[in-house]
């Protein structure tokens, strides 16, 4: 049906062209070609005037209505410290260009309609003017070097990269097919070195463990960073081409496999600050759900954001995060909220390279733990529930020796004994259920001991320890009783 | 002049061709037109250049209806994403995906992405270099160089059939059931390398090397052949100066074709290897489908110089020819000379060596150094220069001219109006600040389409309606032609114009929706406009179409060998020229090809000897 309804409108066409054709064919015939001619340039010059009449009003008219969607007019205000500078570029280039713009584009239809052929008339041989044609050749190349001038100077100016003794926030963007993965350093400022051959589901950039480095980095959802300060953008894909996208900061970058690239700026509006921005312009007055007149409006829901701007396969299109700028203060409190990837998602698991050892950051972490558990053993109502936990306390597999980083854990239990003098325990030792039980057993007894052994030679007195052995039936530690 | 043609039956221009011309017997060797004897070297293998020339036309006609299509289909997706296109699901099959709930059916990205992508491959090579030049060229080296034909006929024939096979390759492709390719018409890797990246990079990627490298071929062997025809085939007398517009634009446009279609060639071979045998020429540190590829040390940025290396030159061998025949045109038309003919051939020669050294300025923003673009945005700004002064000596062309009002002239000044306008903002994007906003936004879209695309085709379209009757002996309407400019000038302005607010509010082109983010999806109604202007535009080129073939057997009949009182050699054949374009002698060359309005005379035919005392413009 449809094919049918193309296919006739294609024929119905064909036929009322050539009919047009023919009709003017046989006009010509009858008025004569010449005059026929005459009439033609008459009209068609007409038709280049009003031609050109309308599209510059166009151009002006329509220019101006968008005008507060575009870059550096109304709200389109950039967002960052140089985006001023290339906005400023961009009205400057306008300017010329426009005037040239009008200028040719008024010349060439106004001639074409005022030298058309009219009965008698005559073209005046005019070969060339070298005179003319230097003017016009030098008059652009004189605009041409003030523009290049003034663009290098912005242009180095914003490419430069920082050196290391300023200030400056340095975050890495890794685009991948499709979205972005975002990596801000700890509180070390760095970010800790990866390696492609190292992505896995549970190391979705390919961060190296072993350096330290990385043991602090986050990895937020969102872009957040403080108003005023320079940040360093370290750009990096993982699959294909794509490309770090700030419309309003002016900011864009390829991010490409095989080579880091980067790219520094300087927020120096809030997203709060651009949402009272907005809030004067009809534009964003309006409900930002269409069809639900209830929803908030544009401008109380805008983001900054951040696209792909290098074409990356069939998502292209869907590669937002949004961008927040905070002020500073809000920015730290922000951070400091960050849970590490490391310590939220590898720490104890698979691939954690670093079981033998304890951080400086988690020995506060733990002992506040063991605190926590020791008061709630201490209060318990029942006998069965007065049992506190030694979460950290490990074994060289298949032995009783203890491990080394057990004794942070130890030292707590030593100082809590130490404080509660009259406090008498029994030591419940456990092992995992690998191996048959009776050996398991065994093994749990000598750990209970093992423990005891440690406690005693930091001088808590033998008798108010008891040692137990539960094999692998129970998954708890120390057994506490009064 | 008072020598009138004594023989009323011998015009004066036969009179000076037997008088002057230069015998070659050509016809003493060519007993019975040999090349010519039966259908198919006639018409299919045929190694005259002007059949070659019109199945350049032809078969460039035929892709840029596809091409032309496949933007109309994209385009409802960008404009209507809403309403359902189910109703193409009879033509694209499972392109459509319908939503078996609500019969709601949308284009897959991955088809949107495969026909943007092909309608740039198809437009940028097989329309606008195979199509105009490869017309162009063959039609009026020859004739107005004043040769029997190419300087290797055979190669030229060629030329045409490894296009030909590129086309049928590319064509193929768009069946293949993981689609065509699909990662955009610059093919950067690894997306086009890696079918895991895009399924259009599997076989889709595989069919578009194979066509585009027997494209490259093609060019190749045109370009010698026009190279060689123009420097060694030229008649008596008509040194370089001499030559007119169009042949210095097609000269210049085949020699930066021969000396960049080969670097693109070389990026495209190791691309293959890299598809296919395991090197790492473009490829590193990638981990894709869950998978680290062994791939180490290569870089993508090195595939964008080479790309570059021809791409940007390719800008100018598409809009090189269509600035000769607009030259031409103009001058014919305003019955008078070029303005500053020099200044044209030294701004051309200026923009060829130009194109060569500011490729990266279409890689600004792909992380390479950034001193490096210091270079790439002096050499790019410098070439406004040699374009604004061509702009200038057209608009002076008209100055003071008398000027005809036909199909052919008014796609000529349609040109002038879009090449500033496409011209200009390349002023912005040419500029590395500017660009850090503008690159791979809409604004570019509007740029180059204006700039190469709209004023190309006007250049062709000019082209075609004036040496229409050389071609084919007959006129095409010029009624329908003029509906046919004023349709397609008000419709492309209102296509591109608009892209420009899209761009400047920093779009990104290359989306298959806008509404995933708040900063783009501001214009919906301007994206509705811009695919209903396209439809439109689209419509009026029917118009072409039409008049093209009708007039081809019922168009009005050319009874005057020079209709439009041309002075260049190609109006000096026969009405319908054979083989050998001239049945006696060759004419020899007196004159510059400009002579309009001159002294008293309408025209003076580049045949006709100097006057005593009269100076010959430019070769003095």
């Amino acid at each position: 049906m449809t094919f049918l309804i193309v296919a006739l409108s294609l024929i119905l066409i064909t036929i009322i062209a050539i009919q047009i054709g023919k009709v003017s064919e046989l006009a010509a015939k009858i008025r004569g070609e010449e005059e026929m001619q005459e009439a033609t340039n008459r009209r068609q010059s007409a038709y280049m005037v009003i031609f050109m009449v309308v599209f510059l009003l166009g151009c002006i008219i329509s220019g101006v209505y968008y005008k507060n969607y575009m870059l550096g007019f109304g709200p389109h205000e950039s967002a960052s410290a140089h985006g001023g500078t290339l906005d400023n570029l961009f009205k400057v280039t306008l300017f010329f260009t426009g005037i040239v713009f009008i200028l040719t584009q008024v010349l060439l239809f106004y001639f074409a309609y005022k030298y058309r052929a009219k009965k008698g008339s005559k073209a005046t041989y005019f070969a060339h003017d070298t005179r003319l044609e230097l003017i016009w050749t030098i008059v652009p190349a004189l605009v041409m070097t003030g523009l290049v001038v003034s663009g290098l100077d912005a242009w180095n100016t914003v490419m430069a990269d920082l050196t290391d003794e300023e200030d400056y926030i340095e975050i890495e963007a890794t685009g991948f097919q499709f979205g972005w993965n975002l990596r801000y350093p700890g509180p070390d400022g760095q970010l800790g070195e990866k390696n492609f051959r190292l992505i896995s589901g549970s190391n979705p950039i390919g961060q190296n463990w072993q350096d330290l480095k990385n043991l602090d980095d986050f990895h937020p959802g969102e872009i957040v960073l403080p108003k005023g300060k320079k940040v360093r953008v370290r750009i990096t894909a993982q699959d294909v081409l794509h490309n770090f996208y700030l419309p309003h900061f002016r900011v864009k970058m390829d991010a490409v496999p095989g080579m880091p690239t980067y790219f520094v700026f300087t927020p120096d509006k809030t997203t709060e600050e651009y949402r009272q921005l907005l809030r004067d312009y009809p534009e964003y007055n309006v409900p930002a759900d269409p069809k639900d007149p209830e929803s908030k409006l544009l401008w109380e829901v805008f983001d900054f954001e951040l696209a792909c701007a290098e074409l990356c396969g069939r998502g292209h299109y869907s590669m937002r995060r949004v961008v927040r700028i905070v002020e500073p203060s809000e920015f730290e409190a922000w951070q400091k909220e960050q849970p590490s990837y490391y310590f939220a998602n590898v720490r104890g698991k698979a691939d954690d390279p670093w079981t033998d050892r304890v951080f400086d950051a988690e020995i506060g972490a733990r002992k506040a733990e063991f605190t926590a558990n020791l008061e709630k053993a201490l209060t318990a109502a029942t006998p069965e529930e007065k049992v506190l936990p030694l979460n950290y306390i490990t074994y060289e597999t298949g032995s009783a020796k203890l491990a080394s980083i057990s004794k942070y854990e130890l030292d707590n239990l030593v100082e809590a004994l130490k404080a509660q003098g009259s406090l008498q325990v029994e030591i419940g030792g456990h092992t995992d259920n690998t191996g048959d039980s009776a050996s398991n057993l065994q093994l749990s007894q000598q750990r209970a001991q093992s423990v005891a052994d440690y406690l005693t030679s930091k001088g808590i007195a033998a008798s108010r320890l008891r040692t137990k052995g539960y094999g692998d039936t129970l998954p708890i530690d120390t057994h506490e009783t009064e | 002049m008072a020598n009138v043609a004594i023989d009323p039956t011998v015009t004066h221009e036969e009179k000076l061709i037997e008088d002057l011309g230069y015998d070659d017997h050509f016809h003493d060797h060519h007993h019975g037109d040999k090349y010519q004897s039966n259908f198919i070297t006639t018409y299919i293998f045929s190694q005259d250049h002007k059949i070659i020339a019109k199945q350049f036309l032809i078969t460039g006609m035929i892709w840029a209806i596809i091409g032309g299509l496949m933007s109309l289909v994209f385009r409802l997706q960008l404009g209507f994403p809403e309403e359902s296109l189910a109703w193409l699901k009879p033509f694209l099959g499972k392109w459509i995906v319908v939503n078996p709930e609500t019969g709601m059916g949308s284009l897959s990205p991955d088809f949107y992405y495969a026909l943007v992508t092909m309608h740039g491959t198809i437009i940028v090579f097989f329309v606008l270099t195979a199509g105009l030049s490869g017309t162009f060229s063959n039609l009026l080296i020859p004739l107005q160089v004043g040769a029997r034909d190419m300087a290797s006929p055979l190669l030229n024939m060629m030329s045409y059939w490894f296009f030909f096979m590129a086309s049928v390759v590319m064509f193929f492709s768009l069946f293949l059931s993981t689609g065509p390719f699909s990662g955009g018409w610059t093919a950067y890797p690894p997306l086009s390398i890696l079918p895991q990246a895009s399924s259009g990079s599997a076989s889709g990627m595989t069919f578009w090397l194979i066509s585009l490298v027997f494209f490259v071929v093609s060019v190749l062997l045109g370009g010698i052949n026009y190279i060689t025809t123009v420097l060694n085939l030229r008649t008596k007398g008509m040194n370089m100066w001499r030559m007119p517009l169009t042949i210095w634009a097609f000269f210049i446009t085949a020699v930066i074709g021969l000396l960049s279609f080969p670097v693109l060639a070389s990026g495209f071979f190791l691309v293959m290897f890299d598809r296919s045998l395991g090197t790492s020429f473009f490829l590193s540190d990638i981990f894709i489908g869950g998978k680290a590829l062994e791939h180490v040390g290569g870089s993508p940025v090195l595939y964008q110089h080479l790309f570059w290396f021809l791409g940007h030159p390719e800008v100018y061998i598409i809009i090189l020819p269509a600035m000769g025949i607009v030259s031409e045109v103009l001058a014919v038309h305003s019955r008078k000379p070029i303005f500053g003919y020099k200044a044209m051939v030294f701004s051309m020669l200026a923009i060829a060596f130009l194109s060569f050294i500011v490729w990266a300025h279409h890689m600004f923003m792909s992380g390479v150094n950034p001193f490096i673009s210091n270079f790439f945005v002096i050499f790019t700004l410098i070439i406004a220069v040699p374009s604004a002064v061509k702009v200038f000596n057209w608009i002076s062309t008209l100055y003071r001219g008398n000027i005809r009002f036909t199909a052919a002239s008014l796609f000529a000044i349609g040109f002038v109006s879009m090449f500033i306008s496409g011209g200009l903002t390349g002023i912005f994007l040419g500029n590395s600040a500017i660009d850090i906003q503008m690159h791979d936004t809409y604004f570019v879209v509007a740029h180059f389409h204006i700039v190469m695309g709209v004023a190309a085709f006007f250049g062709m379209f000019a082209g075609v309606y004036h040496w229409f009757p050389k071609m084919y002996g007959r006129f095409m309407n010029e009624a329908l032609g003029k509906i046919h400019f004023w349709g397609t000038m008000i419709g492309a302005y209102l296509i591109f114009w608009p892209m420009h607010y899209v761009g400047i509010a920093g779009v990104p082109r290359r989306y298959y929706r806008f509404d995933t983010f708040q900063a783009f999806s501001h214009f919906d109604e301007l994206n509705q406009f811009i695919t209903i202007a396209a439809i439109v535009t689209f419509a009026f080129q029917l118009l072409l179409v039409i008049n093209f073939f009708y007039s081809i057997w019922y168009g009005k009949k050319v009874m005057d060998k020079n209709p439009w009182g041309a002075t260049t050699l190609e109006w000096t054949t026969p009405i319908k020229p054979g083989h050998g374009n001239w049945p006696g002698k060759i004419p020899t060359v007196q004159r510059w090809a400009y002579d309009y309005s001159k002294g008293d005379r309408d025209f003076i035919s580049q045949i006709e000897p100097l006057a005593e005392g009269e100076k010959d413009e430019v070769s003095h």
